[in-house]
This record gives structure tokens, C-alpha cells and sequence, in this order.
């Protein structure tokens, strides 16, 4: 038996699982897909919030202010991009300006460091690509941007150096209340355990309907993106927002720590698996970041995209003990990814509460390191490739990613076993070609190293093959 | 009255060609010859690829030495999907003497050491 | 010291450094980052290249090869599988490869010639799912030619530049149904020829002003919706098709790839988003060349090579002469042009004439092209039809430019 099952392995059940791991526990996360961070996490706004928005009193207040602060060390002790480089909130008009003081008082409740209210002028001086039509911004210093996906990597993999097992490729299907503990029923086989988190992101009111009464439903909205050239990438400096209304924190431009311009969300409720983009949303999203920054220029599109959030219609998470010895981790709307880690110490309390026995393991592993070729100095780059000559040869041209890079995450303790798994650990295919010329490299790459054919290889989930079928009937290897 | 564009060049020239076979409109002789040829039996170059063992990529790209008919085009791909060549390979090698009875000969396109 | 080092190893970097050789230069490094020369000509493994230079229909490989046959007989060195990383203004070259280490090489001259990469879904914004089975032509290309893989079963192709043509042909050929090739513009991006060859001849549809405006399947395509757009290229509602196919190959245009050329610090042009070249393909940075498809997407090999030819004959006269010298005018679009290469002509350094490449804007029927300065025409050209699709080239004898101060226009005015 198991002591404790996470059912979801996105950025919320990734830190459950890292918080836990510091503990003497057996620990299971178990993931419908072939790969951690796929959901939700891997498309957002990334951005870590300053927290002043949440209304005070919320645990969203408190789990926001507290994550901002723990992600910033957490980045730095497991080499996860990150970038305080702050944020703004613009108000257009005398009514925007009072939504402005509005979130400032909030701020000052919740905690948020730092916060003053900029003239339009002040803001332009600051960041000079602003519209002409600002009339006032809400500065933000300890606002933050990060790569999401490589966070939860970084969670998921400290869990796994520390002890938990990450089931990938497992559906749950249901829930069994035990005399002591949970019976978890999954598409790979039961599993045993004495706790169970629901971190099942727009699922987790179907996982927690599979052990309490029905209290809510994810009504999930879809938020539509640009990502944009580094030719762009400095257009703004720092996260600039509009006046968030009902429907959200509402289309901002942005940096990305990987150098681009990422310009949404737009908000549309939708299907919880639905990630289309649209004409409508995505002429919607450029017409109103133009009013923020009319220079932007759109011609440099590299990529659309489209993420789901978690929306409750409740103006808090959804994070309690729903029935014994079963935490909900859900509702994880924005600023979920901010409170992550926030929300994975928290799980831990209430797991305590339930009676879960913790034991600070001895020698806790919280380190990790990867090369970035791209950014090392020279003398570094030499000895590296004389070291190891894979890390000579480079496979995605646009971003500078050697193969050395690649069979590296390939050691990793959550290993890729996709083209775009391999993206999200080491950045190949992310730039402007869009793997139009390293796709190719990287499906010989795992082929050979993961001992599968190349029509095996996916592009991300499990039935996205890359290659239908061999021509001339196949055969003859290499 | 038949129009048609030459594919003998990138030019492409837009050709006329009557019922006696006169033809107008070309910049070549290649062009006449070719608008007689694609009105009374059409021809044309296949490329493709065959299976090779022990060279660093499993297929060798070849051609057909000259045109053949074009109705045979799918049967010439049939047979070039039965070879199998093992490396080194020259270019200019011939792959297939006499492929389906035109008289021409597919020959290898690249050097595969 | 090298005298000259050539990025890029496809038929631009080939021909430079050839011409080079034959013109003096004897220290030459050509850097490619592949595993051997040849470029994309590895995998364009159909005919039609080289009936300009060769006189002779060859396939991609093929007329690689006669270049990399040529290099064999002089003393230029080759390191492949290796990546420049970065060429600074004095002429530094930052280089990385398994065999060749990092390092940092001087030389007297530099040749960019690393070519071209194809436009993507992200730059054209097609709304819809993000499943497996969307591609690049030339991806599409990589695989079915060199990598022996089929990448779908049904297609349809979006753009009808050359690349997606050929596709066109050669996925069926290898037995795929392709189902389509929709165009946005009125009129074809690629050559005639392969319009007959390519689509004609294997009853595929071309569908003219028209576009993918949606790309529906979760995990694998499974649908796209194809408009019919207006004259400013907007979709048209109710005009929908829905095609039922597992692949769209996208041939939507060529960028050049200039990364390295920005990093130099080199003047460039956005309408070629290449480098503003002189007549000899030098750039704004002295000691510092570019050629082929990095300096303007050409639709022939054949032209490249003669471009690089002229670049590598320059390199090699500003190694072993000094830097050219003279005053020079500017080439300026006139109705009807899109852009012109080169952009400066310095008339002392043109021993007789000057080659303009160029692309006109839109279809035109029996026309001339007129150069002019200011009010004053130097000289015109017949010619019975342009198209944006296939670039023209002109000669113009340099002794008409006597006299002339400012900018030279080059026009098409329909007749």
C-alpha cells in the first residue's frame, strides 16, 4: 500500500508530489499522458503573479503572495528560466484609474511588495512602446516571468530523484473508499493508497465527483496566444496588462523568459479539451494588445496557441479535504501557476490534518542543473565539446541546441519520449523555423536512442504520430 | 486549336499547336519537339528513390535515363520499389537496365559511399 | 588566417568557393552544417536543375555532385557537421562541431551562404487544432526523400510554391491521394512548368484565391475547411470546402536565413529580407559577400550558381586587390517591381555590364521593363509575360549608367 496517490501531474500535482517527497512516504503521481506539464501548464500566460489581484481573505491571497515568493527561490535552486522583471496594469481611462487603486489597496492587504501607481507618463518612460493613450499604470516589482512547463519539470523531477513514482500514460477511472484508505482503479491497473490529491487540473471535479458528492463543475475558458520573433522579444520589457473584468486578467504583452513576445489571453468558454484557435479570438487578441502597445508587430508570428483554465465561476481555488484522507487540489485558475508552489506545501498541511504521518527524509535532493550550450562562454562551450563532442553538433539551428543537450534530458528522471517533449526540456523547435529543419534530427535522435522505430515516434500525445509508413514498403536500415 | 506550356525549361513557354501539328509560340526547337510529343505520346522523367542497405540514409534517390511513356509512369515506380541496392553507389549507376520495356535504363542520381 | 570562409556548403557556398579558388585564392574553408555538401539539392530529388549551367537536365544531387566534383580538384578545405554560430564584423567566424571542436577561425573575407527555411503555420496564423500532420513542404520533403518515410496518406497542400508542387507529385507518386493544392493569390507562386507536371498530370486540383482557414482533429488532422477569399485575401463566408485528409503540407514561402548576416551588423533590405547587396554581392560590411538564397529567394539553382560565381570572383579580388572602389547609385523599384538585387551598382567596378534580378508584383501580359534614371531612359526589355512566381533577370551595359548621379529605377509598363 501506497500512502499517497496525486492524481495529475501538471505544475499543482508536480509541487504536491515535490513537497511530499521531502518526507519518508511511498509517493505515486499518476498522469493520463506520455508526459508531465501538458495540460494547462504548458499553456498559459507564464507569468508569475504579483498578487493583487485576488480578493483579500481568499486562500488564492495568500497561496499567490507565498508562491511568487517560494517560485523565485525555487527557480533559482532548480535552474528553472525565471525573470523578475515586474509588471503593469494600465488604465485607459478615470474609471480604469479607480479599478487601479482599487488593486493597489488589494495588494497592500494581500501582502504584495512594492506597488505604486505610475502616470501615464512615468510608464511610457519606463516602457517606451506604450500607447499614447495611458493614462496610468500599476507597477508591480516583484511580478515574474517563467518557463512553466520547465517548473513543473523541475517539481516532478525532484520528486522522482527523492523517491516518488511518476506513472505516465495511466487514466484514473475511478475511486474505491477502503476500510483504511483508497483503492484508486486506473487504465494501467489498481493502486492501493492511504491518500489521495486531486490534482487533475479541468478534471478534477470528474475525479472529485469519484469520491465525494458533486460540488462544482470546471467551467473551463479558453484563452488564445500569439508567440512573436525574438525580433520582437524586447518590444516591452516588463508583463503589461489591462484592467482585469469578470472574464479575467485580459490580454497582455509580454516578454517570455525564452526571449519572444507572447501577446493574450483572450477568454471564451469551451470545451475542457477543446484548443483550437480561432479567427475571431485571435483577431480579437491582436486588436486589443494593439491598444496597449499599438507597435507590435504581428507579421513576426512564430506560433498561436491555445490553453484551457480551470475556471470554478468561485473567486477562490477549490483546495480542501472533500472526504477522508482525499484532497482537492482544484479550480486552479490563474494565478495557479504562480501558486504552485504555494499550494504544494499547503497539500501537505492538510494531509497532515488527515492524519498523515511526516518524517523529514535525511538527505533531500534539491539540485538540478542542465547545459544550455546557447548561453555558456566560450572557454565553457570548448572544454564541453572537447569533453563530449555531441554537444559540438547542433540540431535546432534557430535556438542553438546541440545533441549533446538532447541525449542529456534523455538521462533526466522524467525523460521525453516525444518531438515536443524534447522541445520542452531543451528548447529545440521552439524558434522561428518552428522545427521545419530539427524535426526531422530529433525523430532519428529518439529512434535510435529510445530503440523504436521512427514511425513510432509522436509529435506529443500518444497517437500523434509523425509518420504514416515507409515508402517502397519499407525495409533496408541504415 | 490545342494550347499548352512547355515543361522542357523553367521558361515556360505558352504554346498553340493546329491539327497538322504545327506548333507556335515556342522560344526553342526543344519546344516544338515537345508539343508534337505531348500531343501524340506523351513522355516524361520519373525520379524517385530505392531502397539501399549500409549507406547513411536508407534510400537512394534515381531516374529514369531519359523519358518514358507517361501512362507508364506508375508501372516504372512499381518496378524501382522491387530494387535494392547495397553502398557504395555511384552516381550514373545503372539501377535497372531496361525498366518495363520502354528501353530505358533507371539510374542511380547521388553518391551513396 | 583563411583568405575566405564560405558559410554554408549548398550550391551557393559551392560556387563561391570554387570561383574563388579559380581566381587566385588558395587558404578557403567551407563551413556546412550538415553531414555532407550539397544543401538542400540532397533532397530536391527531382529534374530541372542546371539546364542553364549544365545544359542538361539533372535532379538536385546530381547537379550537387558536378559542383562537389569541382571542389574535389582544388585545395579548399571542407569541415562538415558544423555549425557557424557567429560572424562578427572583423570577420571572426565562431564555429561548432563533434569533429571540428569549438573555434574560433580570422579570415580576410567571408561568403554567407547559408541559404533559406520555409515559412511555417505559426507566421501565417491558421486558426484551428494543433495536431500531428501538419509540415513544411520541405520537411515533408526530408522525409519521404532522404529518410524513406511517408509522412501522410491524404493531402492537401497549401501554396503552390515550388517545393509544394513537387510535393504534390511526389507523394503521389509514392502513393499517397493528394486531394489539393490551394493558392491564396490569383496566380500560382511557382514555376508553370510544375502547375503541368506536378498537378496537371496527376489530376490534382489547384484551387486559385483560396485558403485553409481551419484545421480541424485532436492528435492527427483529420479535416481542413478551405474559402475562397476577396481581393485583400480575406475568407469568404459560406464559401467553405471541407476536405476529410490526415497531412497538410505547407509551401507558403521562403525566408532567408540571416541571423548571422544581422549579427555582422550588415545593412539588409526588407523587401529581399536579405542583405542590400552591390553588383559584386558585397555587403555594407567590407571583406564580407553574400550569395543564393540567403540574399533573395531564387526559383533556380541555375541563377545561384552564377550569383555565387560573382561572389566568389569578388572575394578573391578583394583579398588579393584591395577593396573596390567608386561611387555608386542606388536601384529603386518602379511600378510594377517588388525588389531588385543588386541594390548598388558602382559603375567603375563593372567591367562591361551589370545583372538585375528581380520580381515583378503581379501577373502582367506582353510588356517592357524600363530602366530609367530620374526622367532619363537607359534602356527597355520585351518580354511576353511576368509573373510574381518566376524571378527575371536583365543585363544592363554599365556604360549607360555615364553620367548618371542618384537612383536608377527599373519598371514594367504593360504594352
Amino acid at each position: 500500500m501506497t500512502d499517497v496517490v496525486i492524481i495529475g501531474c501538471g505544475v499543482i500535482g508536480a509541487a504536491a508530489a515535490m513537497e511530499l517527497s521531502r518526507y519518508d512516504l511511498d509517493i505515486t503521481v499518476v498522469e493520463r499522458e506520455n508526459d508531465v506539464a501538458v495540460g494547462t501548464t504548458k499553456a498559459n500566460s507564464a507569468i508569475l503573479h504579483a498578487g493583487y489581484d485576488p480578493r483579500p481573505g481568499t486562500l488564492m491571497a495568500r497561496l499567490n503572495v507565498r508562491g511568487s515568493a517560494l517560485a523565485r527561490d525555487y527557480c533559482a535552486a532548480l535552474d528553472v528560466p525565471y525573470r523578475q522583471c515586474g509588471s503593469m496594469v494600465l488604465a485607459f481611462s478615470e474609471r480604469e484609474l479607480a479599478t487601479l487603486r482599487e488593486l493597489l489597496e488589494r495588494g497592500v492587504k494581500n501582502g504584495v511588495p512594492g506597488l505604486t501607481i505610475l502616470s501615464g507618463g512615468e510608464a511610457r518612460t519606463r516602457e517606451p512602446a506604450l500607447s499614447d493613450a495611458v493614462l496610468a499604470a500599476l507597477w508591480a516589482p516583484t511580478a515574474a516571468i517563467v518557463s512553466p512547463w520547465e517548473l513543473c519539470l523541475a517539481f516532478a523531477e525532484t520528486a522522482v530523484k527523492n523517491g516518488a513514482r511518476l506513472r505516465l500514460n495511466t487514466t484514473v477511472t475511478g475511486l474505491e473508499r477502503m476500510e483504511e484508505g483508497w483503492r484508486v482503479h486506473t487504465s494501467a491497473g489498481d493502486i492501493e493508497t492511504r491518500y489521495v490529491v486531486n490534482a487533475a487540473g479541468v478534471d478534477s471535479d470528474a475525479v472529485h465527483d469519484m469520491a465525494a458528492p458533486h460540488s462544482f463543475d470546471i467551467k473551463p475558458s479558453r484563452g488564445e496566444y500569439y508567440l512573436l520573433d525574438k525580433a520582437e522579444g524586447t518590444r516591452v520589457n516588463t508583463v503589461v496588462f489591462q484592467c482585469p473584468s469578470e472574464r479575467g486578467k485580459g490580454v497582455l504583452v509580454s516578454p517570455t523568459v525564452h526571449g519572444n513576445l507572447i501577446v493574450g489571453p483572450n477568454a471564451e468558454s469551451a470545451e475542457k479539451h477543446d484548443l483550437a484557435t480561432t479567427a475571431r479570438g485571435l483577431d480579437f487578441v491582436r486588436e486589443t494588445a494593439k491598444l496597449s502597445v499599438p507597435s507590435v508587430d504581428f507579421s513576426k508570428s512564430i506560433r498561436n496557441f491555445a490553453g484551457v483554465r480551470a475556471n470554478t465561476g468561485r473567486d477562490d481555488f477549490l483546495i480542501g479535504v472533500a472526504a477522508p484522507g482525499f484532497v482537492d487540489l482544484a479550480g486552479i485558475c490563474s494565478p495557479g501557476l504562480t501558486s504552485a508552489p504555494a499550494i504544494g506545501e499547503y497539500a501537505v498541511e492538510l494531509l497532515a490534518g488527515e492524519g498523515l504521518a511526516l518524517k523529514k527524509k535525511e538527505h533531500f535532493d534539491f539540485q538540478r542543473r542542465r547545459v544550455r550550450f546557447k548561453e555558456l562562454p566560450e572557454a565553457e562551450r570548448q572544454a564541453l565539446v572537447e569533453r563530449d563532442p555531441a554537444y559540438g553538433r547542433v540540431i535546432c539551428r534557430c535556438e542553438t541546441v546541440t545533441e549533446g543537450e538532447i541525449l542529456a534530458c534523455l538521462r533526466t528522471p522524467v525523460p521525453p519520449v516525444s518531438v515536443d517533449g524534447v522541445k520542452r526540456r531543451v528548447n529545440a523547435g521552439m524558434g522561428r523555423c518552428q522545427g521545419g529543419f530539427c524535426a526531422p534530427r530529433v525523430v532519428e535522435i529518439l529512434a535510435r536512442e529510445l530503440k523504436i522505430s521512427p514511425g513510432d515516434i509522436v509529435k506529443d500525445r500518444a497517437g500523434m504520430n509523425i509518420l504514416a509508413e515507409e515508402t517502397k514498403g519499407g525495409g533496408s536500415r541504415v | 486549336m490545342r494550347e499548352l506550356i512547355c515543361i522542357v525549361c523553367p521558361r515556360g513557354c505558352h504554346m498553340r499547336v493546329d491539327g497538322d501539328l504545327n506548333v507556335t509560340g515556342n522560344f526553342c526547337p526543344r519546344g516544338e519537339a515537345y508539343a508534337k510529343a505531348e500531343l501524340t505520346h506523351p513522355t516524361r522523367v520519373v525520379t524517385s528513390t530505392v531502397r539501399i542497405t549500409g549507406a547513411a540514409y536508407p534510400r537512394c534517390p534515381v531516374k529514369t535515363a531519359a523519358p518514358v511513356p507517361k501512362e507508364k509512369i506508375f508501372d516504372v515506380m512499381d518496378a524501382i520499389g522491387r530494387v535494392t541496392l547495397s553502398a557504395p553507389v555511384r552516381v550514373g549507376q545503372t539501377v535497372i537496365e531496361d525498366v518495363c520495356g520502354t528501353g530505358v535504363a533507371v539510374v542511380a542520381a547521388r553518391e551513396m559511399p | 588566417m583563411y583568405e575566405l570562409i564560405v558559410v554554408g556548403g549548398g550550391p551557393a557556398g559551392l560556387a563561391a568557393a570554387c570561383a574563388a579558388w579559380d581566381s587566385g585564392l588558395r587558404h578557403i574553408l567551407i563551413v556546412e552544417r550538415d553531414r555532407e555538401l550539397g544543401g538542400i539539392l540532397n533532397q530536391c530529388i527531382h529534374n530541372g536543375f542546371g539546364l542553364t549551367w549544365f545544359k542538361e537536365e539533372l535532379t538536385g544531387p546530381e547537379y550537387a555532385h558536378r559542383f562537389i566534383e569541382l571542389l574535389a580538384r582544388t585545395g579548399v578545405e571542407v569541415r562538415t557537421d558544423t555549425m557557424v554560430l557567429d560572424v562578427t564584423a572583423d570577420l571572426r567566424v565562431h564555429m561548432t562541431g563533434p569533429a571540428t571542436g569549438y573555434r574560433i577561425e580570422r579570415a580576410k573575407s567571408v561568403i554567407l551562404a547559408m541559404g533559406c527555411r520555409e515559412r511555417t503555420r505559426g507566421a501565417i496564423g491558421i486558426p484551428g487544432t494543433r495536431p500531428a500532420g501538419v509540415y513544411t513542404a520541405g520537411a515533408a520533403q526530408r522525409y519521404v526523400n532522404v529518410e524513406g518515410w511517408l509522412p501522410g496518406r491524404r493531402v492537401v497542400i497549401l501554396g503552390s510554391g515550388d517545393i509544394g508542387l513537387i510535393m504534390a507529385r511526389r507523394m503521389t507518386l509514392e502513393g499517397a491521394k493528394v486531394l489539393a493544392c490551394v493558392e491564396v493569390m490569383p496566380y500560382s507562386g511557382g514555376l508553370t512548368r510544375n502547375i503541368v507536371q506536378c498537378l496537371q498530370d496527376f489530376d490534382i486540383p489547384l484551387y486559385l484565391s483560396h485558403t485553409v482557414t481551419q484545421i480541424r482533429g485532436r492528435d492527427r488532422v483529420e479535416q481542413v475547411v478551405v474559402s475562397r477569399v476577396d481581393e485583400k485575401r480575406a475568407p469568404i463566408p459560406g464559401t467553405e470546402m471541407v476536405f476529410d485528409c490526415d497531412t497538410l503540407l505547407l509551401s507558403v514561402g521562403l525566408i532567408p536565413e540571416n541571423e548571422l548576416t544581422e549579427r555582422a551588423g550588415v545593412e539588409m533590405d526588407p523587401r529581399t529580407k536579405g542583405a542590400v547587396v552591390y553588383e559584386n554581392m558585397e555587403t555594407s560590411v567590407p571583406g564580407v559577400f553574400t550569395c543564393g538564397n540567403v540574399t533573395h529567394v531564387h526559383d533556380l539553382v541555375d541563377f545561384v550558381s552564377a550569383e555565387s560565381q560573382r561572389a566568389g570572383t569578388a572575394a578573391a579580388k578583394y583579398v588579393l586587390h584591395g577593396p573596390a572602389a567608386g561611387e555608386s547609385v542606388s536601384l529603386k523599384n518602379g511600378p510594377g517591381v517588388s525588389y531588385t538585387v543588386p541594390q548598388r551598382v558602382r559603375p567603375q567596378n563593372v567591367e562591361k555590364a551589370f545583372n538585375v534580378f528581380f520580381r515583378v508584383n503581379r501577373i502582367f501580359g506582353k510588356s517592357e521593363i524600363v530602366v530609367r534614371a530620374r526622367e532619363r531612359e537607359l534602356c527597355r526589355f520585351k518580354r511576353d509575360r511576368l509573373a510574381p512566381g518566376e524571378m527575371e533577370n536583365i543585363t544592363v551595359p554599365v556604360k549607360l549608367l555615364e553620367g548618371v548621379t542618384g537612383d536608377v529605377t527599373v519598371e514594367i509598363r504593360e504594352v
